[in-house]
C-alpha cells in the first residue's frame, strides 16, 4: 500500500463534542478569506479536478494537525507544484521566479457569479445498464483501495441495501488519479448501524453512503 | 487534531497571513488569478449565498403542496426555481423529517456541503468530531447541539460520499399555522436543515 488518506473519518474512535456555531460565523482569520477565493479560481482555471483536489488534500502528511483552511492552502500549494504552475522556490520568495505556464483558463471577475450558478454537473450518460435496482442487497468491497476512493472504511465489507439510482456521475477515483472520466451508476446504499458498528447499536438507526457501483457486490 | 478550533495562536495567524500573502502575490504575479474575481468570490459567500437560501426553500415546501412534492421528487430543479442552483449543489436531494423519521447529514470524507441553499459550512461541520461522531453515535451529536429526540424516533445519516448534496426539510413548528411564508422563513435554523437542530418556535418549543 502506498497510497494513504488521512481524510477517513467515519466512525474513528473520538470523543470530543461538536461546538456549534452562530450563522453568520465564515471566517475566523482575514486570510481564511484568501484560502476560499484563491482555492476557487485555481480551480475554475481547470488545471486540475474536484477529485484530483481532494487527493491532494487528504494525502496531505500532517492533515490531522491542521485546521481546514490550513489544509486547502497546504493542497492548494502542492497542487500548483504538482502541475508545474509554481515552483517551490517561488513560494518561498512570494513572487514570480519562473515564467507562467501558458494557455491557463483565468477566471474574470465578471465570470464569477456565472460560473458559480452553472456549478459542474458530474452526471453523465450511462455507459451500460444499471447492475441494481432499488431495494437489491449488496455487499461493499472489502478490500482497501491503493488510491484515491469514495468508499468510507467504516463500510467497506458490509452488507446494505440499495435505497435510490442516482445515475450515471463521474467515477472519482479514476477522475482524482487523471484517468479520465469513466461515468459510473451512482447508487445510495443503506446500511444498519447494527451492519456497521455491531450489536450495540440502536435498532432504529441507519447510515446511508452514496456509492459508485464498483464498490458493490451482488448479495443474493 | 486541531480542526475543531481554527488556528488561534497570533503568531500562528500571522505565519498563516504572510503564507497566503505570498501565494497570492505569486499567483497574481503570473496572471493565473484575475484579483477583482477573489473579492466577488468572498463577497458572494459572505452576503448572497447563505442558509437563508435553504430557509426560503423550507418555508415554500412548508405552505405548498405542490413544490413539497416537486421536492422530494427533483431536489434539483425545484430548488432552481427559486433562483439557487450551482457549485456544490448540481445534484440536490432533499430530505422530509416526520413525526418517525429524524435526517441529519455529514460528508465522514471531507466536508461536502449544499453551498447554494446552506453557503459555506460551519467550522463544526468540518471538524474531526463531528465527521467520526455523526455516523455511529448521532444522538450524543445531538445532545451536544441540546437536541434530545423521542426514543422511538428513527434516524437516518446520510453521508455525502459523492457529488449528491443533501438538504434537511425539518417539521414545521408548532404554532406557524397563521404565519406566512416570509415569516416562517425566519424559523428555519441552518442547522435544522443539516439535521443537528429543530427548527425555532414562536411559542419557545421545538
Amino acid at each position: 500500500m502506498s497510497y494513504q488518506s488521512h481524510a477517513d473519518l467515519g466512525g474513528q474512535p473520538m470523543r470530543e463534542a461538536v461546538v456549534p456555531e452562530p450563522e453568520g460565523e465564515l471566517f475566523h482569520a482575514p486570510w481564511e478569506r484568501q484560502a476560499l477565493a484563491l482555492t476557487l479560481a485555481m480551480g475554475a482555471t481547470g488545471a486540475w479536478n474536484i477529485d484530483m483536489s481532494r487527493r491532494a488534500r487528504e494525502t496531505l502528511p500532517d492533515y490531522r494537525s491542521l485546521s481546514y483552511y490550513q489544509i486547502w492552502v497546504s493542497g492548494l500549494e502542492r497542487l500548483l507544484i504538482e502541475h508545474g504552475l509554481v515552483e517551490p522556490d517561488e513560494l518561498a520568495a512570494g513572487a514570480r521566479l519562473h515564467p507562467a505556464r501558458p494557455g491557463l483558463r483565468v477566471l474574470r471577475a465578471a465570470a464569477v457569479p456565472a460560473a458559480l450558478a452553472r456549478g459542474r454537473s458530474t452526471q453523465r450518460p450511462a455507459l451500460q445498464a444499471a447492475r441494481f435496482a432499488v431495494g437489491d442487497r449488496v455487499r461493499a468491497r472489502a478490500e482497501v483501495a491503493d488510491h484515491h476512493t469514495r468508499l468510507p472504511g467504516y463500510a467497506r465489507g458490509k452488507a446494505g441495501r440499495i435505497d435510490r439510482i442516482l445515475g450515471a456521475h463521474v467515477f472519482a477515483d479514476a477522475h482524482a488519479q487523471g484517468l479520465g472520466e469513466q461515468p459510473q451508476w451512482l447508487y445510495t446504499v443503506v446500511f444498519s448501524a447494527r451492519e456497521l458498528w455491531g450489536a450495540g447499536a440502536p435498532e432504529k438507526h441507519s447510515v446511508s453512503i452514496d456509492a459508485w457501483e464498483p464498490y458493490l457486490l451482488p448479495l443474493g | 487534531m486541531s480542526h475543531q478550533h481554527p488556528p488561534g495562536e497570533a503568531s500562528e495567524v500571522a505565519d498563516m497571513e504572510l503564507r497566503v500573502r505570498a501565494l497570492r502575490t505569486v499567483l497574481e504575479q503570473k496572471a493565473y488569478i484575475d484579483p477583482q474575481a477573489l473579492d466577488v468570490l468572498i463577497d458572494t459567500y459572505e452576503t448572497k449565498i447563505g442558509p437563508r437560501n435553504g430557509a426560503r426553500v423550507v418555508a415554500r415546501a412548508w405552505v405548498d403542496a405542490g413544490f413539497r412534492a416537486w421536492l422530494l421528487e427533483d431536489a434539483t430543479a425545484a430548488i432552481a426555481s427559486l433562483g439557487f442552483a450551482g457549485r456544490q449543489g448540481e445534484h440536490m436531494v432533499a430530505l422530509e423529517n416526520t413525526e418517525v423519521l429524524h435526517n441529519m447529514v455529514v460528508c465522514t470524507l471531507c466536508s461536502c456541503y449544499p453551498w447554494p441553499v446552506l453557503g459555506l459550512p460551519p467550522t463544526w461541520y468540518k471538524s474531526a468530531a463531528y465527521r467520526s461522531r455523526a455516523v455511529r453515535d448521532p444522538r450524543g451529536v445531538l445532545a451536544d447541539f441540546g437536541v434530545t429526540l423521542p426514543d422511538s424516533m428513527e434516524i437516518r445519516i446520510w453521508d455525502s460520499t459523492a457529488e449528491v448534496r443533501y438538504l434537511v426539510v425539518p417539521r414545521r413548528p408548532a404554532g406557524t399555522q397563521s404565519l406566512a411564508e416570509e415569516q416562517l422563513a425566519a424559523w428555519v435554523t441552518r442547522d435544522s436543515m443539516i439535521g443537528t437542530g429543530l427548527p425555532r418556535s414562536p411559542d419557545g418549543t421545538r
